[in-house]
C-alpha cells in the first residue's frame, strides 16, 4: 500500500471517528447551540429587534443579526469540538494511538479539523435553519457564503487544536472561549455595524478577526459589510496558514504530547 | 546477507527537563524471533526506553534501529514495524473495543475490511468477542489489558513491545495471555516483554536485559544468567522437627517453625545428601519448594550489588 493511500485511510478513520462522536453525543454537541440561538432570535431579533426597525441596507434587525448569529455558532461549536476532543484524548492518552502510528502530523491535524469543521457546518445549518422560522432570507453570494463559513471554521478549529495541545487540564481550555473568544465574538460586529462606533473603537475593531469573518459571511447573505470582503479573505486565509504552522510546529515538537 | 535485527539500541541517552537521567548510554541487540526480556525496578529506564522506540519520548542521543530502519531518522516508517502494549490503559473508554481496534488499524493505513477481520481475529483469540460492541469502560481490568493487546496487533508487528501487559491480572487469565503471546512469538514475531513477574520472564524469554539506574547491568540469555545462581534456598514442609538440626558442609539449616525447615545449599551439592541426612535424623519431609523464584534471587542480587556500587562512587 502507498504511502498517500495509506495516509487516506488514516485521515478518513480519525475523521469519521469525530463524526461518530459528535453524533454519539448530540444532545451536548448539536442541541445546546441550536437552543441558544433560538433564544438570541427571540431576545434580540423579535422582541427588540422589533423596536430598531432597519439597520443597514434596508434590512430588518433581525436580517441583520442572522449572519453574525450563525457565524459566531460555527466559530464557538468549531472551537469546542477540537478542543474538547484532543484534550480529551490527551487526557485519557489514547492520543498515544495515533502518536505511535506510522500516520504524518499533518493527517492528524486535518483529521481533527474535518471533524470540527463538519460539527460547525452542522451546527450553522441548523442555526440558519432555526433563522428561517423568525425572518426570510435570500443568499446573495452563495460561494462567498460557503468560503467564508469554511475560513472560519478552520481558522477556530485550527485555534481550538492550539489550546488543547498547550492545555495541562480542563480548565484550560475553558479559558480562551470565556476570556477570549466570547468578548471578541460579541465585538465582531455581530450585533451592530462598526460604521455605528467612533473612533478609535472603529480602528481597534479592525484588530479583532472575527469581525472579517462575520462581515465576510454577512456579505455573502445579505450583499453587505463593513469591510472590503477581498480584505476578509486574506485576513483569514492569513490566520489559516499561520495557524496551520504553528499548529504543525507544535506537533513536529511533540509539545504537550512527547516527552 | 543476514537479516538486520529486530532491535539495535545505540549509545541512547535521555535527560529528561528536570536533569533526571533516565538512560545513561545504553545498547542493546535484539534478534529477529526472539523472546526478550527486559526487567528492571521501578523507574530503572524501562519505559523511557520503550517510549523511545515507541517514539513518545525523544532521545538526549543515540539511536535505535527496528529492523534496519531508524526511529530517529525513518520514524513513520519504523512505526509499521512495531506494536506496543504499554503499561498504562490508554485507550478511549467510551469507544467499543470493536471501533478501538479497527481505528487503530486504520492509522496504520489499513482498509476498514481488513481492519473488520482482524479485529474480530485478534479480538476471538483474546476471548474477547462477546464484549467487542460493549462499550470498553465496562470492561473488567484483565479484559482492558487483553485489549490493548488485540490493538497492538491490529498492524500484525513484526516486532511486539509488552510493558508490563500482565500487572493486575489474575493467575488464568496471566496465563491465557502467556499463551497467546507465545503463540505470536512462535509464529515469528518477535517480543520484547518488561515484566515485574519474573516466572512470567524465566518461562517465555530467551535472552535478557537487566537495567537498573538507566544503565544495563545483565544483558544475556536466560540460561547464563540462571547458571550464574550459585545458591539455592528450598523450604520443606516436615511432619515433626527433631531437636537437633543435621549438620552438613557448605548446607545451613533455619527453623522457620516447627513443621517448616529452610536449607540454603550451592547448587552444584547433589540433593541426595540432604535427604539422606533427613533420612538419619528421622525427618519426614512432606513436600517442598523453592523459596524464591530463581530469577528473582538472581535479579535482586543483581540490582543490589548495582546499588552498592552506585553509593561507592557517590562516597568516594
Amino acid at each position: 500500500m502507498s504511502n498517500m493511500s495509506g495516509n487516506l485511510v488514516a485521515l478518513h478513520t480519525i475523521v469519521r471517528r469525530e463524526i461518530v462522536r459528535i453524533m454519539r453525543i448530540w444532545t451536548q454537541t448539536l442541541i445546546p447551540p441550536a437552543i441558544t440561538m433560538t433564544l438570541y432570535f427571540v431576545i434580540f431579533g423579535k422582541l427588540i429587534g422589533s423596536r430598531i426597525g432597519t439597520i443597514q441596507g434596508g434590512f430588518s434587525y433581525m436580517q441583520y443579526i442572522v449572519p453574525g448569529l450563525v457565524m459566531m455558532s460555527i466559530i464557538t461549536n468549531s472551537y469546542g469540538n477540537i478542543s474538547s476532543s484532543f484534550f480529551g484524548a490527551k487526557f485519557q492518552r489514547s492520543v498515544e494511538e495515533m502518536l505511535v502510528s506510522p500516520m504524518p502530523n499533518w493527517v492528524i491535524l486535518l483529521g481533527y479539523v474535518t471533524g470540527a469543521v463538519a460539527r460547525g457546518l452542522v451546527v450553522g445549518a441548523l442555526v440558519l435553519l432555526i433563522a428561517l422560522f423568525f425572518t426570510k432570507l435570500q443568499v446573495a453570494h452563495p460561494l462567498i457564503t460557503f468560503l467564508s463559513v469554511l475560513f472560519g471554521a478552520t481558522i477556530f478549529s485550527l485555534a481550538g487544536f492550539v489550546n488543547a495541545i498547550y492545555a495541562k487540564k480542563f480548565d484550560d481550555i475553558a479559558l480562551v472561549p470565556t476570556f477570549v473568544l466570547t468578548p471578541l465574538t460579541y465585538l465582531g460586529g455581530v450585533f451592530y455595524s462598526i460604521s455605528m462606533l467612533g473612533e478609535p473603537w472603529q480602528a481597534i475593531s479592525r484588530i479583532n478577526p472575527i469581525l472579517y469573518m462575520v462581515n465576510a459571511f454577512r456579505y455573502g447573505v445579505l450583499g453587505i459589510s463593513d469591510v472590503q470582503v477581498g480584505i476578509a479573505f486574506v485576513v483569514m486565509l492569513g490566520f489559516v496558514i499561520g495557524l496551520s504552522i504553528v499548529a504543525l510546529n507544535l506537533l513536529k515538537r511533540g509539545v504537550g504530547l512527547r516527552s | 546477507m543476514s537479516p538486520s535485527p529486530a532491535l539495535v539500541v545505540e549509545n541512547l541517552r535521555k535527560t529528561y527537563g528536570n536533569g533526571v537521567q533516565a538512560l545513561k548510554g545504553i545498547s542493546l541487540t535484539v534478534q529477529p524471533g526472539d523472546f526478550f526480556a527486559l526487567l528492571g525496578p521501578n523507574g530503572a529506564g524501562k519505559s523511557t526506553l520503550i517510549g523511545i522506540l515507541s517514539s513518545l519520548v525523544n532521545s538526549t542521543e543515540g539511536d535505535a534501529r527496528i529492523f534496519g530502519v531508524s526511529v530517529n531518522k525513518q520514524r513513520n516508517e519504523a512505526m509499521k514495524l512495531i506494536g506496543l502494549v504499554p503499561q498504562e490503559i490508554n485507550f478511549n473508554q467510551f469507544e467499543k473495543p470493536f471501533d478501538i481496534c479497527v481505528n487503530e488499524a486504520g492509522f496504520y493505513g489499513i482498509p476498514r475490511k481488513i481492519a473488520a477481520e482482524r479485529a474480530e481475529k485478534y479480538l476471538k483469540e483474546l476471548r474477547l468477542w462477546d464484549k467487542a460492541q460493549d462499550q470498553a469502560r465496562m470492561l473488567s481490568g484483565g479484559m482492558k489489558r487483553r485489549l490493548m493487546i488485540a490493538r497492538a496487533m491490529m498492524n500484525e508487528p513484526r516486532l511486539l513491545i509488552l510493558d508490563e501487559p500482565t500487572a493486575g491480572v489474575d493467575i488464568e487469565i496471566r496465563r491465557s495471555m502467556w499463551q497467546f503471546i507465545s503463540g505470536i512469538n512462535a509464529a515469528g514475531t518477535t517480543v520484547i516483554l518488561t515484566t515485574h513477574y519474573l516466572e512470567e520472564a524465566e518461562q517465555l524469554c530467551r535472552n535478557i536485559a537487566i537495567i537498573d539506574h538507566g544503565s544495563i547491568v545483565e544483558n544475556t540469555t536466560m540460561k547464563n544468567l540462571l547458571s550464574k545462581l550459585d545458591v539455592e534456598t528450598f523450604v520443606f514442609d516436615v511432619t515433626d522437627l527433631p531437636n537437633t538440626l543435621p549438620s552438613l558442609p557448605g548446607i545451613s539449616f533455619r527453623c522457620v517453625d516447627e513443621h517448616t525447615l529452610e536449607a540454603e545449599m550451592p547448587r552444584t551439592q547433589p540433593m541426595n545428601t540432604l535427604f539422606d541426612a533427613f533420612g538419619t535424623h528421622g525427618i519426614t519431609v512432606t513436600s517442598m519448594r523453592n523459596k524464591t523464584n530463581r530469577l528473582e534471587e538472581l535479579f535482586v542480587r543483581l540490582v543490589e550489588n548495582g546499588r552498592q556500587e552506585l553509593s561507592k562512587e557517590k562516597v568516594a
